[in-house]
C-alpha cells in the first residue's frame, strides 16, 4: 500500500510542470542577511570594531578586577601627568609599576595609569549600554506589542492603545536627559542605578516602533492566512508577527547603545555618573577637561574612543538596517 | 423531517449524489458589512462605509461562483466575512447547515478546517520568515491531523499536487516566483482538506500564462477534491473560464445573479452590460457595441438614492431615483437568472 502510493508520488513528480525548475542555490533569510551585510565596508569595519570592544571589556574586566594586571587605582603622585609611552621612573616600587614597564597612554592628575583606567572602563561603558538597552527593549517591546495586537480592547471608557500611547506620550515629553539626571540626583548613585534609569526612560521610541510594526503586519495576508487556518492567537503572534517585527527594532536597538553610552558619558562628565572609584569614559574625561592645555591625552583619549565606539554602533546599525530591509532583497 | 421514510430518503440521496442535495453548501442572507468612520476629538462615529449592504447570495456543492465587480464595491469584503475574519454587521451565513456567526471561537477554529481562503498577493500571502514547507505544514500540526512520517507524506503529496517539488520545502518564499509562491498559498489552503475555498482575486497579480496554469490547477483541483468555489475577481475573461455562476456587485449592493453563460449571452443590468461592453474581444476585425460610463463610482460612504447606480445608468428612468430595485426573475425559476432592476418590473 505504502509502496503503491509512493510509486504514484515518484510517477507524478516526473511529470511536474517546468514551473518550480530552475532555482537559484537555496539561502536561508540568514545567509542572505550575511552576503549583502557582508558588501557593507563600513558596516563590516563597524563590525570588527565593535567585536574587538567586546573583547576588550570583557578583558578589562578580568585583568583590572579579579586578575589585576593593570591596577587602575595605584596612585603614584610623583609621576603625574606623564605623557604616553613615558616610562615610569626607575626609583619607584616594583608593585607600583605599570604593566610593560611603560604607560602606553600616560598618567593622569594623581598618577593613575590612564591605560588600565581606559580598560576598566570600556567594561562599565559597554555593559551600561547593553544593559540598559536590554531594559529599554524589553518594555517597548511588550507595551508596544500589546497596544499593536490588543490596542482596541477596551479597558473602560479608553482603550489599551490609548492609555498605553498616551503614558508613552507623556514620557516623551520630557527632556530624556534631564529626566535622567534628576532620577540620578534623587537616587543612590551606584552604576546599577545608572543602568536602570537610562533604561526606564527610554523605551517609548521602541514602543512606538514595534506598535507600528504589529499595525502593519497585522493586516499582512500571512497573518490574515493564519487566523483562517485556525491557528491560535498567541502562535499568530509569537510566530508569525514577532519575527516579522524585530528586525528593524534590532537596528534601532544597535544604534540605542550608542546612545546609552553617550547618556552615561554625560552624566559622568557632569558629575552624576558612576561614582569613583569606578573608571568610566565619561568621568576619565571629565576629570581630564581641567588640564586639556597641559595634559590633551586625559581629554582626547576616552573623547576619542566614545566618539569611535559610537560611531562604529551607528554604522551598525546603518548595515543592519539595509540588509534587513526587504526591499533591497536580491541585489 | 417529521417521518422516518423521509429522512431515509434524504441520507440515501445524500449518499448517491454526494454534495448534490437540495441546500447548498454555502447560503449568505442578508449579509453587511459597515465600516464607521470616526472624527473629532472624541473618535464619535459621524458616518458608516457601507462596504456590503443586503448581499444573498449562496453557492452550491462543487460549484464556481464568480463575483464580479470593480475596486472597491465590496467584493472581499464579501468574502472575508464569509470566512469571518471580519465580524459581519448584520445578515446570516449558513455553511453546511450550521450558523457560523454563531459559532464559539472554539468551534469557529475547528469549522475553519472547512473553508479556506486563497489570496490576491503571493508576496505578502506567504511569511517570510518561515519555509514553504513549514507554512503547509503548520496547519496540519496545529489541528492535529498529521505528525512525524505521515506528516511529511502529507505534506509532499500537497506539493505534487499544486505542481512544486517536494525537495524545495526547505526554501524560503522569497526564492520563488508570483505562480510558485500562489502555488505555495494553494498548497497551504488545501493542506486541511476544505470543501470550500475563497479565492480573493487569486490570479490577479500575476502573468497572463501563469494566470492560465493557476487556473487550470484550481480547475483539476476542484473535479478532484469536489471544491466550491467563490471566485472573488475583477477579471470577466477569468469568470468566463472558470466559473458555473457569476453574481455581479456595485457599490455592496447585488445587482445581477446569473448562469455564467447567461451572463455573457444575455445580460440584463446596464451595469453589467457596460461591463460587458468594457471587456476587450481578442478579434481585430469584431466591432463591439461600447456602452461607456459616465463619472465615477460613488463614494460608499454617501451612496445614492434609490438604485446605485442610477446617476451613471444610460437608462435611467425617475423610479430608480427614489425606490430600491426589486428583485426580478428572468426565465424560469430554477435557471436562477436574478436581476436588481427597474427596467425590468
Amino acid at each position: 500500500m505504502i509502496d503503491e502510493s509512493q510509486g504514484t508520488l515518484a510517477n507524478q513528480m516526473s511529470q511536474l510542470s517546468l514551473d518550480s525548475e530552475g532555482l537559484p542555490p537555496p539561502e536561508t533569510p540568514w545567509q542572505e542577511f550575511l552576503r549583502i551585510y557582508r558588501k557593507d565596508y563600513q558596516a563590516l569595519l563597524g563590525f570588527w570594531v565593535l567585536m574587538i570592544l567586546l573583547v576588550t571589556a570583557a578583558a578589562g574586566k578580568v585583568l583590572t578586577e579579579w586578575w589585576v594586571v593593570f591596577d587602575p587605582e595605584v596612585v603614584r603622585l610623583t609621576e603625574k601627568f606623564l605623557p604616553p609611552f613615558a616610562s615610569p621612573s626607575p626609583d619607584s616600587v616594583d608593585a607600583d609599576r605599570p604593566f610593560g614597564g611603560v604607560y602606553v597612554l600616560g598618567t593622569d592628575e594623581l598618577g593613575r595609569d590612564v591605560f588600565a583606567r581606559m580598560f576598566q572602563g570600556s567594561f562599565v561603558s559597554l555593559s551600561i549600554g547593553f544593559v540598559a538597552v536590554g531594559i529599554s527593549l524589553g518594555i517597548g517591546i511588550v507595551l508596544g506589542g500589546l497596544a499593536g495586537f490588543y490596542g482596541h480592547v477596551k479597558l473602560g471608557f479608553l482603550t489599551v492603545d490609548t492609555l498605553i500611547m498616551r503614558f508613552t506620550d507623556a514620557m516623551m515629553c520630557f527632556p530624556r536627559f534631564f529626566l535622567i539626571l534628576t532620577a540620578v540626583a534623587l537616587l543612590p548613585p551606584s552604576i546599577y542605578t545608572i543602568m536602570m534609569i537610562i533604561g526606564l526612560f527610554g523605551w517609548m521610541g521602541t514602543a512606538r516602533f514595534v506598535r507600528a510594526e504589529f499595525f502593519s503586519i497585522r493586516e499582512q495576508d500571512y497573518v490574515v492566512a493564519a487566523k483562517a487556518l485556525g491557528i491560535p492567537e498567541g502562535r499568530i503572534i509569537f510566530r508569525h508577527m514577532v519575527p516579522n517585527a524585530l528586525a528593524p527594532v534590532f537596528v534601532s536597538a544597535t544604534i540605542g547603545v550608542a546612545s546609552a553610552i553617550l547618556t552615561e558619558s554625560g552624566l559622568s562628565f557632569l558629575g552624576f555618573g558612576v561614582p569613583p572609584p569606578y573608571a568610566t569614559w565619561g568621568n576619565i574625561l571629565s576629570d581630564g577637561k581641567g588640564f586639556i592645555f597641559d595634559a590633551p591625552w586625559l581629554f582626547f583619549i576616552p573623547g576619542l574612543a566614545i566618539f569611535f565606539v559610537v560611531l562604529a554602533f551607528n554604522l551598525v546599525g546603518e548595515g543592519l538596517r539595509e540588509a534587513l530591509n526587504p526591499k533591497l532583497r536580491r541585489r | 423531517m417529521s417521518s422516518v421514510g423521509y429522512m431515509g430518503h434524504n441520507i440515501l440521496h445524500e449518499f448517491l449524489m454526494p454534495g448534490n442535495s437540495s441546500q447548498p453548501l454555502l447560503q449568505v442572507t442578508g449579509l453587511k458589512k459597515f465600516f464607521p468612520v470616526r472624527s473629532g476629538v472624541f473618535s464619535r462615529v459621524s458616518a458608516w462605509v457601507k462596504a456590503v449592504d443586503d448581499i444573498t447570495l449562496h453557492v452550491n456543492h462543487g460549484e464556481t461562483l464568480g463575483l464580479v465587480g470593480e475596486s472597491g464595491c465590496g467584493k472581499t469584503t464579501v468574502g472575508r466575512s464569509i470566512l469571518r475574519l471580519m465580524e459581519p454587521t448584520a445578515g446570516k451565513i449558513q455553511f453546511e447547515g450550521e450558523d457560523v456567526l454563531a459559532l464559539k471561537p472554539r468551534e469557529l477554529r475547528a469549522a475553519r478546517r472547512r473553508m479556506q481562503i486563497i489570496f490576491q498577493d503571493p508576496y505578502s500571502s506567504l511569511n517570510p520568515r518561515m519555509t514553504i514547507g513549514s507554512i503547509v505544514s503548520e496547519p496540519l500540526k496545529i489541528h492535529k491531523i498529521a505528525k512525524d512520517q505521515e506528516l511529511q507524506d502529507r505534506v509532499n503529496q500537497l506539493f505534487v499536487k499544486v505542481g512544486l517539488r517536494p525537495e524545495h520545502q526547505s526554501r524560503y518564499p522569497h526564492e520563488f516566483s508570483g505562480g510558485q509562491r500562489q502555488r505555495v498559498g494553494i498548497a497551504r489552503a488545501l493542506a486541511l482538506n476544505p470543501k470550500f475555498i475563497v479565492c480573493d482575486e487569486a490570479v490577479s497579480a500575476l502573468d497572463v500564462s501563469i494566470q492560465a496554469q493557476i487556473l487550470n490547477l484550481l480547475r483539476d483541483l476542484q473535479q478532484e477534491f469536489h471544491l466550491s468555489y467563490l471566485f472573488i475577481t475583477h477579471d470577466l475573461n477569468v469568470v468566463q473560464y472558470l466559473a458555473d455562476r457569476i453574481a455581479v456587485m456595485y457599490l455592496g449592493k447585488l445587482s445581477e445573479v446569473a448562469p455564467a453563460e447567461d451572463l455573457f449571452t444575455t445580460p440584463k443590468h446596464p451595469y453589467t452590460q457596460a461591463l460587458l461592453s468594457a471587456n476587450p474581444i481578442p478579434d481585430p476585425t469584431a466591432v463591439s457595441k461600447r456602452t461607456i460610463l459616465s463619472g465615477d463610482v460613488p463614494s460608499p460612504l454617501n451612496p445614492p438614492n434609490g438604485c446605485r447606480f442610477h446617476p451613471r445608468c444610460p437608462e435611467v428612468m425617475d423610479v430608480c431615483k427614489t425606490a430600491d430595485p426589486p428583485l426580478i426573475t428572468i426565465g424560469p425559476l430554477d435557471r436562477g437568472h436574478q436581476v436588481w432592476c427597474h427596467l425590468y418590473s
